[in-house]
């Protein structure tokens, strides 16, 4: 038999295939590595798997939710061993085949050598991948896997267990009839919103960003500092300043500028109608001067030639303005547009902080203006349903990395990241 | 033709005196209303008769439930930190993606792409879950982590698309010359990157400041809060009765902020527009 397989083979255990090909340093440490993994994680992993699959069988002994954290845990863990495992099994092949060939073995110097020529990309970029992977990924585990439970009041510890209950919640979501009608006018509500809004802070920047890049316009200084207010000032701040502005019995909206222009009180707090529109028309408000800048940054890198030459050419102003200017601003700003709609999908801080997503509408957990991040919260934070809100989650996740994806293959980005 | 152009300027005047106008109402209203005397926003006026600085003097006499000099020391404190932490994090990860070709590269490319689509409140409910069975509430250290690890993944790919357009020849001239991948990196790389560096601290330092959900679910004790949060407890508290204080805190925390976003725009937006198309 080949040595190389031979030393593929010992490896099962990790520090024998070095043994056989003579490499003592390497194998003790390899052999230690794999014995002291076991030592330390070895509980962890027992119990994490045991836990994973039952989620704890008596009260008060097991607290399921420690149960599926330590689960997560000791997959993760898992998936680190494995990594060493198999640079353990490489070593011991790719040494095994230089013996086959009478090449010489390559010493722990050179590989210790090698190991920091080619480990420094890992080196630099591996507490990023710490981090991610605790602050990021294991919570985002945790949730997804909240969803195939049963998890909420009455099943939390340490008076109760909880249970995997596969897709019940997703199918509960679509068949109980108040979840359901909630569910599907909180989405509706959420499309519309982000559309609505998104397209009149797109529109209204880049209208006002034409207007005073107009050559001929004076005071172009002032009105650019004006407009871009609202961006530099931080929006928690406008949005609580907005809910005491439109403050049904005090707020300046009604008593000072409708009562101005003889208008009756408007309930912009208490009714659903009158809050979606002062959330669309404070969106619009806050987010217009972000695309204002970038589209006037492109407004002033087009060059004049082109509107030159179609003078010369006889185009009209809204000629020009339709097939040089607009296009060159779609172009370049395209990419922040599409994270505009994002972002709004997921604008937690203007539904919530205006007005809690309220009014609140009888019998349902959402409020009137609720979108699905500020309903997931709320049913988490408020009414403890966690597994309906982790199965919510996911079910947003997946809309949102839907149109993700179908961006990035529209701006290639991912392409030339590849 | 003269006519025309009369009247396209002064209809262009009129949008954007209008346009002025509803912009800078709200926010002269609050400073009205953080001079104005009483709590409540019915006596609130634009121009106060009889104008007060209570409101300030409130702010900083640090009542249990109002300490706003903590809240602000302490949004500092993780905005700082946040920043730092994603500055280092971001730029030695995008410069090992960028210069470097290395197992599993692919990989944690395409790992960074699908956490960056994942909105990071997908994590709310186990942090809210896990920080009340662990004691982890109230720990400013977890929230830092937390931010620096939402900001990772789309940092770095704009930094790395950044850090491409830096042409090789320099690092190898330099690698000639006998100096060392960091020493590249600390002397090379980063002086030239400056510009999205600057765009991933405004994020890492704003961030934080505008959160409101994730530093909701982990702070509880009015101590620990950050501005956002007790600002947002000020108002809501007893609606409209202490609005008049909210103001005077609104305007102290804006105005630093918004001196900074005015004098960095253009760095900030050329950054964004550059990495952006690059990916």
């Amino acid at each position: 038999m080949q040595a190389r397989k031979i030393a593929l083979l010992l490896s099962i255990l990790p520090g024998l295939g070095q043994f056989y090909n003579k490499q003592w340093i390497k194998g003790l440490l390899f052999l230690g590595f794999g014995i002291s993994f076991f030592v330390v994680f070895g509980d962890l992993l027992n119990m994490g798997f045991w836990g994973l699959a039952t989620l704890g069988t008596e009260v008060p002994r097991d607290n399921s939710i420690f149960l599926l954290a330590e689960g997560l845990i000791a997959i993760i863990v898992t998936i680190f061993g494995l990594a060493f495992y198999y640079v353990n099994l490489r070593d011991a092949y790719k040494n095994g085949q230089r013996r086959d060939e009478n090449r010489p073995m390559s010493s722990l110097k050179r590989d210790y050598q090698n190991l920091i020529a080619q480990g420094y990309p890992y080196l630099i970029s591996g507490p990023s991948l710490f981090i991610l992977i605790f602050a990021v990924i294991f919570p985002i585990l945790f949730s997804f896997a909240l969803a195939f439970t049963n998890y909420d009041l009455y099943h939390s510890p340490p008076a109760n267990l909880a249970d995997w209950v596969g897709f019940d919640t997703f199918a509960k979501i679509f068949t109980v009839d108040i979840w359901r009608s909630t569910f599907f006018s909180v989405l509706g509500w959420t499309v519309i919103w982000t559309l609505v809004a998104s397209t009149l802070q797109v529109a209204l920047g880049i209208f006002m960003a034409v207007l005073v890049n107009q050559k001929d316009l004076r005071f172009k200084k002032f009105y650019r500092t004006v407009l871009v207010l609202p961006w530099a000032v931080p929006g928690f701040v406008t949005i609580l300043i907005f809910a005491g502005l439109f403050n049904d019995s005090f707020g300046a909206i009604n008593n000072d500028i409708l009562a101005m222009v003889g208008i009756d009180a408007i309930p912009w707090l208490t009714d659903e109608n009158w809050t979606k529109l002062a959330l669309i028309l404070m969106q619009g408000w806050l987010g217009f001067p972000f695309i204002f800048l970038v589209t006037t940054g492109v407004l002033q890198s087009i060059p004049d030639d082109l509107y030159e030459a179609a003078r010369i050419d006889g185009a009209s102003i809204f000629a020009q303005f339709r097939n040089i200017t607009m296009p060159m601003i779609l172009i370049a700003t395209a990419p922040v547009i599409i994270t505009q709609y994002t972002f709004n999908f997921n604008n937690f801080n203007i539904i919530y902080l205006f007005n809690g997503g309220g009014p609140s509408v009888p019998g349902s957990t959402a409020g009137g203006t609720d979108i699905l991040v500020s309903w997931i919260y709320k049913l988490t934070l408020q009414s403890s349903q966690y597994s309906l809100a982790a199965a919510l989650t996911i079910l947003l996740s997946v809309f949102v990395i839907a149109i993700a994806l179908w961006q990035f293959r529209r701006t290639d980005a991912f392409k030339e990241g590849a | 033709m003269n006519r025309a152009k009369f009247f396209r300027l002064l209809i262009s005047h009129a949008i954007l005196i209008f346009m002025a106008i509803i912009i800078i109402y709200p926010l002269l209203w609050t400073i009205g209303a953080s001079f104005n005397p009483g709590n409540s926003l019915i006596s609130t006026t634009m121009i106060p008769q009889n104008p007060t600085l209570d409101h300030y003097r409130e702010l900083f006499a640090g009542s249990e439930s109002l300490q706003y000099v903590q809240w602000y020391l302490n949004s500092l404190k993780i905005s700082l930190f946040t920043m730092i932490g994603a500055v280092i994090c971001v730029s030695f990860t995008a410069y090992a993606f960028s210069r470097f070709r290395f197992k599993g590269r692919q990989n944690a490319l395409t790992l960074f792409l699908l956490l960056q689509m994942i909105p990071q409140f997908s994590a709310l409910i186990a942090l809210f879950v896990l920080a009340q069975i662990l004691g982890m509430m109230n720990s400013h250290w977890l929230l830092i982590l937390l931010y620096i690890g939402g900001l990772i993944p789309l940092n770095t790919y704009l930094m790395k698309g950044y850090m491409d357009s830096i042409p090789m020849d320099l690092d190898e001239s330099a690698k000639i010359d006998g100096a060392s991948n960091t020493r590249i990196f600390l002397q090379i790389i980063m002086p030239l990157s400056k510009p999205m560096i600057a765009v991933v601290a405004m994020t890492g330092f704003t961030g934080p400041l505008g959160d409101f959900i994730l530093a909701s679910t982990i702070l509880r004790s009015p101590e620990y809060y950050t501005l956002p949060i007790g600002l947002y407890n000020l108002v809501n508290d007893v609606m409209g009765a202490s609005f008049t204080t909210f103001a005077a805190g609104a305007i102290l925390i804006s105005i630093p902020i918004a001196i900074i976003f005015l004098l960095l725009q253009k760095n900030f937006v050329s950054g964004l527009t550059a990495g952006g198309t690059k990916g």
